[in-house]
């Protein structure tokens, strides 16, 4: 019987519990909490839920998880300066976003080619970034692509698939990461940073 | 259970949240699976890349079970191909066809050495097309494939020859090939130890495609090819 009393509590942790970064034990702590503040924070938190399960979605034109069918990037006239940042995933963009150093807009792939997972070039989203490349009047393509195999694989395949549309094309440097030790680096971070060097300006 | 061992790493899958199953092709034990715990880090990812060579230590309780590694790189090989299309795919497509070819734990001492060559002449960057073909011929022999290519095998020796049976994997020469030759595959010269040209390298790849996506791929349960190879072939042809 006390099972049966416990049943909806043990399904919630059970699904809390397979949530990015929580396992059994700290989704008992959270829904325990949860519990505790029940007025102050379960009951907003489950309308919130519930709202942005309803109105989630990708914006038609570039892929970024919005509650509006036209995100507000895509809708910002600001943002149409001709430059169009392409990333992997919805977590690029936004990390690209918080750096508040790009002014244009973005196109998200939604996965790189990859041998293993069999993700070949029709399950990433080409022929929209194609479309947009006329109808936004796209001067430069910046391929902000992880320095991995897979992603700059993909980079390059975008690169040989633009090639014709004479739109420019550039890709993020690589080398030392903002406050990084050389004795710490991997070969090939300093390698592809010797590569990229540039001159000191005096 | 365990040993030590050093290899190349052909491929790497999430497993959990913060843990990768690898891949590694390995000297003493072949291509050989293993958990990598914390392999998704900021300090093990950049490291467990393709074709990276490893230090591993494999650890597990029972013999049969999928064990553990613990994995220190030596070098990589990632960092001087990745603005390089062409030899970036030809290193994305050693790694998915070992993965997809080679039987696991079984050891290939002397195949493996020759993976790990061709991936070095990848990374360097000399001699490393004609590296690849002859490396596809060797994986064919390896896996019970392999072209006879020393002689017709309508008779006349080995004078002239020009074309392989689709089938059976012999050479065939122009004279014995004749009204099917139109059913033969082509037998570029560099594989009769010619000079590598790009279109030499096309035919060969064609050559050795036929085998391996006719041929092996069937044995192996019928699983379609890697696509890393496919794009690889693209790219030589585009060249």
């Amino acid at each position: 019987m006390a099972t049966d009393d416990l049943s909806d509590l043990n399904a919630l942790i059970e699904m809390m519990a397979k949530l990015p970064g929580l396992g059994p034990r700290s989704a008992r702590r959270a829904v325990l909490h949860l519990i505790k503040k029940r007025d102050t924070q379960m009951q907003p938190l489950s309308r919130m839920l519930t709202h942005v399960a309803e109105t989630a979605r990708a914006c038609l034109n570039c892929g970024n998880i919005s509650t509006l069918e036209v995100c507000s990037i895509c809708a910002s006239e600001k943002r149409a300066n001709g430059q169009i940042c392409v990333v992997e995933e919805v977590s690029d963009l936004w990390a690209m976003e918080r750096s508040g150093m790009f002014g244009g807009r973005y196109h998200v792939l939604g996965g790189t080619l990859s041998p293993l997972d069999d993700i070949g070039p029709e399950a990433l989203r080409m022929p929209r970034l194609k479309d947009r490349i006329t109808s936004e009047a796209v001067q430069e393509v910046i391929l902000a692509l992880n320095a991995t195999v897979d992603g700059q694989t993909t980079a390059h395949y975008i690169a040989g698939e633009l090639a014709h549309t004479g739109v420019a094309m550039t890709t993020l440097a690589q080398g030392v990461p903002i406050g990084g030790e050389l004795d710490y680096l991997d070969d090939g971070t300093i390698s592809a940073a010797l590569s990229a060097r540039k001159e000191m300006p005096r | 259970m365990d040993w030590r061992d050093q290899g190349m790493l052909l491929a790497v899958r999430p497993h959990g949240e913060n843990s990768v199953i690898a891949e590694v092709f390995t000297r003493g034990h072949g291509r050989h699976l293993g958990v990598i715990r914390g392999g998704t880090s900021r300090k093990l990812a950049p490291i467990l890349q393709p074709g990276a060579q490893l230090d591993v230590a494999w650890r597990a309780r029972l013999e049969s079970h999928m064990g553990s590694f613990t994995a220190e790189p030596i070098r990589s090989r990632m960092a001087a191909v990745l603005n390089d299309p062409l030899r970036l795919s030809a290193l994305s497509s050693l790694c998915a066809t070992s993965a997809f070819c080679l039987p696991e734990r079984e050891s290939l001492p002397n195949f493996q050495a020759e993976t790990e060559a061709l991936a070095d002449a990848i990374h360097s960057g000399k001699g490393w097309l004609s590296a690849y073909i002859f490396w596809e011929l060797r994986l064919l022999e390896e896996t019970g494939f392999a072209l006879d290519l020393s002689a017709c095998a309508n008779g006349g020796g080995a004078n002239d020859l020009a074309y392989v049976s689709p089938r059976t994997g012999r050479a065939v020469s122009r004279m014995g090939a004749g009204e099917w030759a139109d059913r033969l595959l082509p037998l570029p010269e560099c594989l009769l130890g010619g000079p590598i040209t790009l279109d030499g390298a096309r035919a060969a790849l064609t050559l050795t495609g036929h085998f391996l996506t006719q041929h092996l791929a069937p044995s192996l349960g019928g699983r379609a090819f890697p696509a890393a190879r496919t794009r690889f072939v693209e790219q030589v042809a585009r060249a």
